[in-house]
């Protein structure tokens, strides 16, 4: 595997991971349990997106075959598709939407502050713009898992429950591959142990003030990042690819 | 929006600073359970298309104010005292903003 090669599949991943909860985030849209809590998750929503524009441009770059952002996001299949399982899960209740983010969030922060020191110019420059929001989100999604798990009883029982049905996700934020170790060894991708020690330092420090259980490592489902993805990714793509696919080309 | 529904988180008064050294002004209000919260709703609600660079929040309920029925009393007799504002200075040469 050549580095370009590599690269175009790191940049695919982290602009799937944020299209799909993007997407997922602006479900929300209008339901929100609150008016700020509406807004608070759609910007959130923008800036996820805002992030995957800079990394599917980018791919589209690297992979030099002419195509843009909107025919990397609109035009895949979900076998193509390289999330991590995580983000594409259904919202559920405001707890399992808050356990998701944080699960991610968590995640995306280290591994965007390392990336800000990657030798990829490109890679740094969108990870040095990325590093605010995300440390925003992790502030406010860890806000939130406080205080469901050390709120009222049902809050707890939910937070927990949501905190127990999504830890099976987390294993794959973490899992490398030949695309990960040629592009480390250049230097271009950082040392995911080190975003999984910062991870974990999170985690355990949230989940304690909030009360919480860390669940046990058991099976962690994997398989986002080789296009093998739960039932729930087809649906949504269906719907967000819908306009492109009835009316190729469709601008406004 | 009202503050006495149980339903509903307080609600809060948002000041913003739009630029230091200028004045926290009041944009509106929110619903949020504690401070913490509610300056990060402000944060997402009040200052999306930077409007600001620091937010003050106060609990409605914490707020006093006149009550409109004693407007005439309170502030009708500044009228004739136009002694009170300094309009018969002549202003220096270069004095801006006052």
């Amino acid at each position: 595997m050549t580095i370009q090669e590599a690269l175009f599949t790191y940049c695919l991943r982290r602009g799937d991971d944020n299209l799909i909860l993007s997407h997922r985030l602006g479900e929300w849209c209008g339901h929100g349990p609150q008016l700020e809590e509406d807004i608070a998750l759609t910007n959130r929503a923008l800036d996820l997106i805002g992030q995957a524009r800079n990394y599917l441009q980018y791919a589209g770059q690297v992979e030099g075959k002419g195509r843009s952002e909107d025919d990397l996001a609109y035009l895949r299949n979900e076998r193509q598709y390289t999330n991590v399982k995580l983000v594409e899960q259904p919202n559920g209740d405001y707890a399992h939407t808050m356990v998701r983010s944080f699960l991610f969030d968590a995640w995306h922060l280290p591994l965007q502050q390392a990336l800000t020191r990657s030798k990829d110019d490109q890679l740094a420059a969108i990870a040095s713009k990325a590093v605010k929001e995300i440390a925003y989100h992790l502030k406010t999604s860890g806000d939130w898992m406080i205080r469901f798990g050390d709120g009222t009883a049902e809050s707890h029982q939910r937070a927990q429950r949501a905190l127990d049905d999504l830890w099976t996700f987390s294993g794959e934020l973490f899992a490398t591959d030949d695309v990960e170790a040629v592009l480390f060894a250049a230097g271009i991708a950082p040392d995911m142990a080190a975003v999984k020690s910062a991870f974990d330092s999170t985690v355990q420090s949230v989940l304690t003030e909030a009360t919480l259980k860390r669940p046990m490592d058991a099976y962690m489902a994997t398989g986002g990042r080789q296009g093998k993805h739960s039932e729930h990714l087809g649906f949504m793509l269906a719907e967000m690819q819908y306009l492109q696919r009835a009316y190729p080309g469709a601008i406004w | 929006m009202s503050n006495t529904n149980e339903n509903n988180w307080p609600l809060w008064e948002v000041f913003i600073q739009s630029k230091r050294g200028l004045d926290h002004k009041h944009v509106g209000s929110l619903h949020a359970a504690d401070a913490q919260m509610a300056i990060e709703n402000a944060r997402d609600v009040y200052t999306r298309r930077q409007e600001g660079q620091s937010i003050w929040v106060v609990p409605a309920a914490a707020i006093s104010a006149s009550q409109p029925d004693d407007a005439a009393m309170l502030f009708d007799p500044a009228d004739d005292k136009t002694y009170r504002h300094p309009t018969f200075y002549i202003m220096p040469e270069g004095a801006k903003y006052i």
